[in-house]
């Protein structure tokens, strides 16, 4: 019943769909924003909105969600736009253009904000939500405006999908063939821009460029092709959104915009370690293993080479291990009689005869 | 097929100038190339090579200078050239196949809208057959040797049926057997008619795979068939004192290659 309850709540119904679509958005474009190593400018772009949402509220006089949308885009483009000329024109390079850019942009958000505050402007009230977010006072005619948002800005991706990978991939290369790629670039990185401000409302300046980088860098470690990238990003992107509306009405009161974030990230952690072939655990596990093969290998070759040698040498812990497990194994006995302590079997000496054999081809 | 060469000329330069932040890097470079030559453009690091070709394209700024394809300005010619650029200039943790890569080569031609297709494929896997890389077509480019790289960027080069290609160091940090399968198809391409114009940096193997040749060291040091140009004079002014090692004997700078 409770759960009945839960999902035929208004607000709940709301920010689930709103963290939904800020998932499907973010998720395919931070795959570009990753791949052309911009991780941050979702960092800058997202702080640079601030400006943005200010300048919107001191010209319009209300929090329309209109005038927010049209005020951060306009201020997160010019942020990443300059960042772009400051890397391409100057000597700077990107991360110093990019934090250059990150701060000057946020500080006159601060200073705005701070300025509207003290103009004690009753409708003011809840304009520094948009530092963290405030998923609860997302309205349905929120939602479709970030809809729209959204599906305007994955079909441009899917008209223009070829442009995107290449430009992405190989710039130079594609300048080569004729692609205006310049253009291409800049529209990729306005539709960063793009998806902050879907982000906006749900988790806020500061935190919404994990929601770029998070779901792109999870994905990466599961996908082979672009395009499985964007629809796993996009996956990644949409259950961190569900989940974390889901645990924060739950939990009465704990904020939604951090908890998506927690959730993208803890779907990162995930990835990095599990995911096959590229995962650290599977790294991991592939080095010990073929570290054993060989000590394995050695061990045969040493003992069907050098049968009669002393004893008198001191096993270190790794080699009794591969010891007892190729005793385990049936490739070796104990024997007494002289040497080392140990005797190949009729199976040892048949792998260790393979082992000579290929070592010696090596040799070769 | 028709032929659309217009000229002898494969490739015509005049008064090229680039300059990076102040300091000239090519300076006045006047140029022809014939059509179906093996031309290699040689000198020391930091002469400009790699420069020289990108400026041609396009890709970086010049101050002055005009670039000619087959008689006309290379931005109306851009089918006609293809591009081979260095292995280290992308990439490659791009989640992507080989096949996809050379399938890019097409995208030009394919235009706006239009996708890769069927014929698209076929004509891919030919060019990676080409380069003896079928059998890693849905290999993740990843996983894949530097001088496979460097088969999957010439393969992709190959798919643009182009009639001047630009390679740019494509035997920098390879495999010898990847070596031999680019030359192979390097002199294939140009008995074909093609002109092929390679940035190269191994003195030893110079006279052996080009048939004309730059030297270059900012300016033009000399710049015709290979035999007038590969001489000790014209290599010291290249180069200037770090020749004096080969400068000894004739025999090791004009040592025999293993590459026939």
């Amino acid at each position: 019943m409770q759960w009945l309850d839960l999902l035929s709540d208004y607000t709940f119904q709301n920010v689930v769909i709103g963290a939904s679509l800020l998932g499907l958005i973010s998720g395919p474009l931070g795959c570009f924003a990753v791949l052309r190593r911009q991780s941050l400018l979702g960092d800058a772009i997202s702080h640079a909105a601030l400006p943005g949402v200010c300048l919107s509220f001191i010209i319009t006089g209300s929090r329309d969600i209109s005038g927010v949308i049209i005020g951060s885009l306009v201020t997160g483009s010019l942020a990443a736009l300059t960042m772009l000329l400051l890397t391409r024109k100057s000597r700077l390079k990107t991360d110093a253009a990019l934090g250059i850019c990150l701060s000057i942009f946020f500080a006159i958000g601060i200073v705005l904000l701070t300025y509207i505050q003290s103009t004690n402007n009753a409708s003011q009230g809840g304009l520094e939500a948009f530092l963290f977010g405030q998923a609860a006072a997302t309205l349905r005619s929120d939602l479709w405006i970030m809809g729209g948002i959204t599906l305007v800005t994955l079909t441009l991706l899917a008209v223009f999908w070829k442009q995107a990978k290449l430009v992405t991939f190989d710039t130079q290369y594609a300048r080569t063939l004729g692609m205006p790629t310049t253009a291409i670039e800049a529209v990729l990185t306005c539709m960063v821009a793009l998806a902050v401000v879907v982000g906006l409302q749900m988790v806020g300046v500061i935190l919404m460029a994990a929601m770029i980088v998070a779901p792109a860098a999870a994905a990466r470690q599961w996908s082979r092709h672009l395009g499985g990238m964007l629809v796993i990003a996009a996956g990644i992107g949409i259950v961190s959104g569900v989940s974390g509306a889901t645990i924060s009405t739950l939990s009465r009161g704990l904020a939604t915009g951090p908890l998506v974030v927690l959730s993208a990230t803890t779907i990162v952690l995930i990835s990095l370690a599990l995911a096959p072939g590229r995962g650290l655990l599977w790294g991991t596990i592939k080095h010990y293993r073929q570290k054993e093969a060989l000590q394995k290998q050695q061990l045969l070759y040493a003992l069907y080479k050098h049968p009669l040698a002393s004893k008198h040498y001191r096993a270190t812990f790794g080699a009794r291990w591969v010891l007892g497990k190729l005793k385990r194994q049936g490739y070796l006995v104990r024997s007494t009689d002289g040497g080392s302590g140990w005797r190949l079997t009729s199976r040892g000496e048949k792998a260790a005869k393979q082992v000579v054999a290929t070592f010696e081809e090596v040799a070769t | 097929m028709t032929t659309p060469v217009t000229t002898d000329t494969a490739l015509s330069i005049q008064n090229l100038t680039v300059s990076y932040h102040n300091q000239p890097v090519l300076w006045d470079i006047n140029l022809d190339i014939p059509t179906g030559v093996m031309a290699g453009i040689v000198g020391p690091n930091g002469a400009g090579k790699s420069t020289l070709i990108k400026s041609l394209l396009g890709l970086v700024p010049s101050l002055s200078g005009e670039v000619l394809v087959h008689g006309r300005a290379y931005a109306s010619q851009r089918k006609r050239v293809g591009y081979v650029p260095q292995r280290s200039s992308v990439d490659w943790d791009f989640p992507t196949t080989a096949l996809d890569v050379v399938t890019m080569g097409l995208y030009g031609r394919l235009g706006w809208f239009r996708r890769p297709g069927r014929k698209e494929r076929l004509e891919s896997l030919e060019a990676l057959e080409m380069v003896g890389m079928s059998a890693y077509a849905d290999r993740q480019i990843s996983q894949l040797s530097g001088g496979q790289q460097q088969r999957v960027f010439l393969a992709r080069a190959l798919v643009q049926q182009a009639d001047v290609y630009f390679l740019d160091e494509p035997m920098a940090g390879v495999d010898a057997t990847t070596e031999r399968v680019i030359i192979d198809i390097l002199r294939r391409l140009r008995d074909a008619g093609k002109t092929l114009i390679v940035v190269h940096h191994d003195l030893q193997t110079v006279r052996n795979y080009f048939d004309w040749l730059l030297l270059l060291n900012v300016r033009v040091i000399a710049s015709g068939k290979a035999e007038d140009v590969f001489n000790i004079d014209h290599l010291r002014q290249a180069y200037g004192g770090q020749i004096a090692l080969l400068n000894d004997s004739d025999s090791l700078m004009f040592a025999t290659s293993q590459v026939k």
